[in-house]
């Protein structure tokens, strides 16, 4: 397959003793989003990090292919390819915005015009040519990120990886980064990103794989991985007890919580489901006093996949 | 572009990142810049009277016990001034922008080529000070030709880029700048056990060995040869020996260091 950006199999780290990458396959089609998605030490910046150069490989991985390019026998053409926007502002704090795109534009052997331009371009297209003349080490947040980002379009690369791009950022300035990321694709560009935030992944990515304990636990579109798990519902509240059971009666599916007179009944969602359960309580002759649906969201999925039975027996207590 | 052309061109734009730092942050440079200069005082001032009694036999002239101390002083300078380099390298590797140009394809040795090329410049400017500093209260060169003014100075840019190598490679292997700072701290400590401030017969019979051969003292003694006409003997041998040594083995530490896997 040629048209896969990113294709690894069986990618494996160790760090003495602890296995934190224990065999992962990535195939991510060019000009798509893929989300690593998973809670802190679950591996992410390890996969990022090696498919990006950064560290080798463990032992046991199998073939790294990036951008066609295979990673252990050509690294030099892999970093050509690639743009790497880590967790941690890969900007230099003590020199300017500006200074710092230029910097980029001549490790990428850009003209002197070229660099000049294209720098002029991103710090605007970024909203950053107001603080251009400042060193980077007075950025805010926001700003630090988009410079991190602008600093890696420098070079055109068709394939970035983002780790963390959002993590720490306002909710005005994700969503601004956001806005910046769907742009790029939109551009053919091929996206790796890695995130905690299930909002993100399902807001951002073609695809997405929970990565749990160095594993993918389960690998697919956000509805997808939506359907892998139950727990879709409707939930009727009463205020009034005698109303309460006649429903439980109306709907003996149901699952009871006498103290909250609420009841949940099993639901995929969709109108005609609704329907039915409306209609069953018209004939009944019961109002209940507030209906919520509610689907599996990617939290859902998320807690199912990732749960320790540590986690799980926390939670009881 | 070929290897050669990408190195030199990536080197230099390293470089100009360097000095950048260095012309934009001039606090750090200037700083271990007082170190020698302050000695160089201290030790003419304060202490001059008795050690230049000591060494000029007998009478107190100072003039001679500053021709004595400054060409020790002028080296220490380099060691003072690379304890800023090891700061910085081990600054830089703590920021995220190591690890981008680490997954960029440039140069991969133009991280620590402009880190050295820069931290030499900056030695030599630093030496040029201290030496002004030291003309001004009086040090004059006795008979030296323009030819040992030459060896002079390129003993003391390859007396630089030997101890420059060796801090990088301490910079890299310290988890922080402060830890980078103690690490390379012997570079300016070790001129104190070397024939700089006294000659080496004055030291206890056991000790004198180790002042002898270390790097500073034939550096120091070459020195001394070159602008005050003493004799060198095998001493710029033994200097060059050194330097290239420390610089070989500080490279391939460096090298090593900085391609192996980040922490």
């Amino acid at each position: 397959m040629t048209d896969l950006a990113i294709a690894a199999t069986a990618l494996h780290k160790a760090y003495g003793e602890k296995m934190v990458l224990d065999g992962i396959d990535l195939a991510v089609p060019e000009g798509t989003i893929f989300a690593l998605l998973g809670p802190n030490g679950a591996g992410k910046t390890t996969a990022v990090k090696i498919l990006s150069t950064l560290i080798s490989a463990g032992a046991g991985t199998g073939a790294i292919r990036i951008g066609g390019h295979d990673l252990a026998a050509d690294p030099q053409a892999v970093r050509a390819a690639i743009g790497v926007t880590g967790q941690f502002s890969a900007v230099d704090g003590l020199i300017t915005g500006e200074e710092n795109m230029l910097l980029m534009a001549d490790l990428h052997h850009l003209s002197k015009a070229d660099g000049r331009r294209i720098a002029a371009e991103l710090l605007e297209r970024f909203d950053l040519t107001e603080a251009a003349k400042k060193p980077a080490s007075t950025y805010s947040g926001g700003m630090k990120r988009r410079l991190d980002l602008a600093m890696t379009l420098v070079g055109s690369p068709r394939i970035i990886f983002l780790d963390e791009p959002t993590t720490g950022l306002d909710p005005r300035s994700r969503h601004n980064m956001w806005q910046i990321i769907r742009t790029l694709v939109a551009d053919g560009v091929t996206v790796l990103l890695t995130t905690q935030y299930l909002e993100e992944a399902d807001q951002l990515a073609d695809r997405i794989a929970v990565l749990h304990d160095g594993r993918i636990a389960a690998e697919g579109t956000a509805e997808e991985l939506k359907r892998l798990i139950p727990g879709g519902h409707v939930r009727l509240r009463f205020e009034d007890p005698s109303a309460y059971e006649r429903a439980a009666v109306a709907l003996p599916e149901n699952v009871r919580d006498d103290q909250a007179l609420s009841l949940q009944i099993p639901s995929d969602g969709t109108q005609g489901d609704l329907r039915a359960i409306l209609d069953r309580l018209d004939a009944a002759d019961v109002h209940a006093d507030s209906l919520t649906v509610h689907t599996p969201d990617l939290d859902d999925v998320f807690f199912a996949l990732t749960a320790t039975p540590d986690q799980a027996e926390e939670a009881l207590r | 572009m070929s290897t050669l052309s990408l190195a030199v061109r990536d080197s230099s734009t390293m470089l100009r990142r360097n000095l950048l730092h260095a012309r934009r942050y001039p606090s750090l440079t200037l700083n271990l810049l007082l170190t020698p200069i302050m000695l160089l005082l201290l030790f003419v001032y304060i202490f001059g009277g008795t050690l230049s009694a000591g060494i000029g036999g007998g009478g107190p002239d100072r003039a001679r016990y500053i021709a004595y101390l400054v060409p020790g002083l002028l080296l220490m300078t380099i060691g003072s001034t690379v304890i800023g380099t090891a700061v910085s390298v081990s600054n830089d590797m703590t920021e995220g922008i190591i690890a981008r140009f680490r997954t960029m394809a440039i140069h991969r040795g133009s991280v620590l080529v402009g880190h050295v090329i820069g931290s030499v410049l900056q030695s030599v400017l630093s030496v040029v000070l201290v030496g002004a500093v030291a003309v001004a209260i009086g040090f004059r060169s006795t008979d030296a030709t323009a030819l040992d003014w030459l060896a002079a100075f390129g003993l003391l840019v390859l007396f630089a880029l030997a101890l420059t190598w060796i801090a990088v490679g301490m910079g890299l292997i310290s988890p922080n700048a402060e830890a980078a700072g103690n690490n390379a701290m012997p570079l300016i400590l070790l001129p104190l056990f070397s024939s700089a401030f006294v000659p080496i017969h004055s030291m206890p019979g056991w000790f004198q060995p180790i002042a002898k051969y270390q790097p500073f003292t034939p550096a120091i003694e070459t020195l001394r040869g070159l602008l005050l006409g003493s004799e060198i003997g095998y001493n710029g041998w033994l200097a060059v020996a050194w330097c290239v040594a420390l610089a070989v083995l500080g490279y391939f530490w460096s090298t090593s260091k900085f391609n192996s896997d980040p922490k």
